[in-house]
């Protein structure tokens, strides 16, 4: 097999449970609780008992053998598990991790879960290492590296300050529309709050970053045999691939161009759908640079085109392009690693509009007559960059 | 390289010896005639171990610049960039003798070496003219 028959994965997994939990605030719960209530929530969500999960992915910034300190919180003795932590992006990783495992016949059932309580126990939590050569210097990671990549960007693209707040913006304006958000009752954004809020390492100010909350997640993934006989519509796993540069920022090729160029690329390719076929687009919004970068490299607009494509709430609920419909990472969610809460947004959308309840929102906020989600993660400073593409059955 | 490394160090180690001795130095792949930062034990991508070190020209050109805010009961705000060499490599370093939110990329800059958090480190200052 070669680069050119990568499809050998299309549409052989599903999703067939999802949850989150203790998401906002979760004090007195902790991480591993809160995953863990985001696993057998969605077992429940699947209609699949606990026993016949046999194979485990987890990563979480709380437990550095995530897998294995799960499967025993939970009680199981997996066949297969696998806990690489390649930062925030790391569930996407996963669910390509698990779909092999699943066609391979290693297992029949897998959970991919995340857990996080950093906000009720004082703030944003890591486990990375001090890099050398740059530690030295106090970057204050991981901004400081989002702000470089901010920085360059505007000067390659004559970009501004608010070409970066209309993401904020319109990542707000969904959030309004979404209960389950952390600032759904906090009110829209301007374009002045934005520039207006505490700078922190110019040129992002405080609304440019991405909330600090609590919260975990979880889904549940089987062969797409079984996934018919389960009670809510499978969500197919059409395309996924992965692909990483650099580990720290003085070592990232070009500050502007990320591989996750080379990771969508080949997720679409599996896939045998392209950017534009999408209905929803959930993009790994750490910081609102990230936008504009993975709209670029994932092929909605050429280079250094996406501050033209986000202008006039563009992404927003009135937009043309429905771009982290949740309210991102900037407004809905972000207990440290956001990758799962993509996933969760892109597969809730074609549930929704398939029929199955997931929840209620405003008018707008979900997407009508959705088929195809695409969901990208990115981890560690704009280094891990992963690719999965959703479909319902029809698109198979 | 002796299977037990015994009476070496890594480049590691070595940069900062030479930091250390007041020398900013980089390694060069004789057989590429490349230049690459960070230190390592081979050339980064090929894996070339025909290496040598060299010290540095460092002069350098801003190629991304941000301000860090911090509290000035903290040290106050301080300058974080990326520099590429004009040897080719791109290091983290900070600019100095400046506001730092001064700092223009494609600015020229030279290295020298101070003293940060105790510990030698390349510290670059604006390339006058």
């Amino acid at each position: 097999m070669n680069q050119n028959d990568i499809n050998n994965l299309r549409g052989k997994t599903a999703v067939v449970g999802l949850a989150e939990s203790g998401c906002g605030m979760a004090s007195g719960w902790s991480a591993m609780e809160i995953m863990a209530n985001s696993v057998h929530d969605a077992l429940d969500d699947a209609g699949i008992k606990l026993n016949e999960v046999d194979g485990v992915f987890a990563a979480t910034a709380f437990h550095s053998m995530a897998a294995m300190s799960l499967s025993e919180y939970l009680g199981l003795k997996p066949k297969f598990a696998d806990g690489s932590q390649i930062g925030g992006s790391s569930f996407l990783s996963h669910i390509l991790t698990a779909a092999l495992a699943l066609d391979a016949g290693l297992i029949n059932v897998a959970v991919v879960a995340y857990g996080s309580n950093q906000k009720s126990i004082g703030g944003f939590k890591t486990i990375s290492e001090a890099m050398p050569y740059e530690a030295q210097y106090e970057p204050r990671m991981p901004v400081t590296a989002y702000a470089l990549a901010a920085k360059r960007y505007m000067h390659e693209f004559r970009a501004s300050r608010e070409d970066l707040a209309n993401v904020a913006v319109s990542a707000r304006d969904w959030a309004l529309l979404n209960p389950r958000a952390y600032t759904y009752d906090k009110g829209p954004l301007t374009v002045e709050d934005v520039l207006s809020a505490r700078p922190i390492v110019d040129p992002l100010g405080k609304l440019d970053c991405c909330l600090v909350t609590d919260g975990g997640a979880a889904v549940i993934m089987t062969r797409s045999d079984r996934a018919k006989d389960t009670k809510n519509t499978p969500i197919y796993l059409l395309g996924a691939a992965m692909e990483h540069h650099h580990r720290m920022v003085s070592e990232m090729p070009d500050l502007v161009r990320t591989s996750a160029i080379d990771s969508s690329q080949r997720a679409f390719k599996m896939s045998s759908y392209k950017a534009t076929d999408m209905d929803t687009i959930q993009l790994y919004d750490a910081f609102t640079i990230n936008t504009l970068l993975f709209l670029e490299d994932l092929g909605f607009c050429k280079k250094g085109e996406a501050i033209e494509l986000v202008k006039n709430n563009n992404i927003g609920p009135s937009g043309s392009l429905k771009v982290n419909t949740n309210g991102g990472g900037l407004s809905c969610v972000h207990p440290g690693m956001y990758g799962l809460f993509v996933t969760l947004e892109a597969i809730r959308q074609l549930r929704n509009s398939a029929g199955d309840n997931v929840g209620e929102r405003s008018g707008g906020g979900w997407i009508d007559n959705a088929k195809l989600s695409v969901a990208h993660g990115n981890g560690g400073v704009l280094s891990s960059q992963v690719t999965n593409v959703w479909g319902v059955s029809e698109t198979l | 390289m002796p299977e037990n490394l015994k009476g070496l160090v890594g480049p590691e180690q070595q940069f900062k010896n030479y930091l250390s001795e007041g020398k900013f130095m980089i390694q060069r792949c004789k057989s590429l005639d490349k230049f690459f930062f960070h230190p390592r034990v081979a050339f980064p991508s090929t894996g070339e171990r025909d290496l040598e070190w060299v010290e540095a020209s460092g002069i350098g050109t801003v190629h991304s610049t941000t301000c860090n805010r911090r509290l000035p009961e903290k040290g106050g705000d301080f300058n974080l960039s990326l520099i590429t060499l004009d040897e080719g490599p791109r290091m983290m370093a900070r600019v100095e003798g400046i506001e730092p939110d001064k700092v223009q990329i494609g600015q020229k800059v030279k290295a020298r070496i101070s003293i940060l958090n105790g510990e030698p480190a390349v510290i670059f200052d604006i390339l006058q003219g």
